[in-house]
């Protein structure tokens, strides 16, 4: 199905973009040891993907706004090179933390997200 | 021009990771924990070998990276399918993927690391 190649490349422009954006802007504005810009956008990432699961909307707006933005919106390979950083600065506290926080409140957030999905429809 | 290959590379990230999506389909989340897994390997290998090779353009580097590499894996979905095996009472299911995510992910990077350190020491060498 060509049409849905389409449909997933087009969410992943806006959500690639809308990822270096954001970390750039959270990185300017505060600069910190704690990877706060992959985080803050794995988080939200989960919370809306849940949310578009929750309501029940059309398979290929789905491949648009989930497999394509939020998909390339939210990051795997980055968040776990970051705690290798930190791991190599020996930041212990920061990379259990970012490890900790990231696995536990993203799979939180995705529940959050369904339910509040589920109340809209 | 840097946000025209970063748009490029994901876009080509996002699509192959939709292409293995669909190719292996199976009930415990498969093709994400392979895509991560594999997404991390290739970030910390890519990253530190072509900023080794001497004039390789930095910029082009991160666009590789965070768009194609950063594309390509995903913390939605992740989390997503861990919440579905969790919803299905799928304990082992959902401890398994996560564990092995989290081990998975950890270890690849370092892999990627030490493989580009030993091609780029033997490219050295030469």
């Amino acid at each position: 199905m060509p049409i849905n190649f389409i449909m997933v490349a087009v969410g992943a422009a806006f959500g690639v973009l809308a990822r270096a954006l954001t970390t750039n802007w959270i990185k300017r504005k505060w600069n910190s040891t704690f990877p706060l810009a992959t985080f803050i956008i794995n988080m939200a990432g989960s919370l809306l993907l849940g949310f578009l699961t929750g309501l029940t909307i059309d398979n290929q707006l789905l491949l648009v706004l989930g497999t394509g933005f939020m998909g390339s919106f939210t990051t795997f390979s980055t968040f776990n090179v970051e705690n290798i950083e930190l791991l190599q600065q020996k930041k212990y506290l920061h990379l259990i933390s970012y490890l900790g926080t990231s696995y536990v409140f993203g799979i939180v957030a995705v529940f959050i997200g369904v339910a509040a999905g589920d109340a809209v429809t | 021009m840097y946000y025209v290959f970063l748009v490029i590379f994901g876009v080509l990230g996002a699509l192959l990771r939709y292409s293995i999506g669909l190719m292996i389909q199976t009930d415990f989340p498969l093709a994400t924990l392979l895509i991560n897994v594999a997404g991390c390997f290739l970030l910390a290998f890519l990253t530190q070998f072509l900023n080794g090779i001497p004039n390789f353009p930095k910029k082009l580097v991160s666009a590789i990276g965070t768009g194609f590499v950063g594309s390509f894996t995903t913390f939605s979905t992740f989390a997503l399918e861990s919440a579905e095996l969790l919803n299905l009472s799928d304990y082992i299911g959902a401890a398994s993927y996560i564990l092995t995510s989290l081990i998975g992910g950890l270890l690849a990077c370092v892999l990627g690391y030490r493989s580009s350190e030993i091609l780029l020491a033997t490219g050295k060498g030469n």
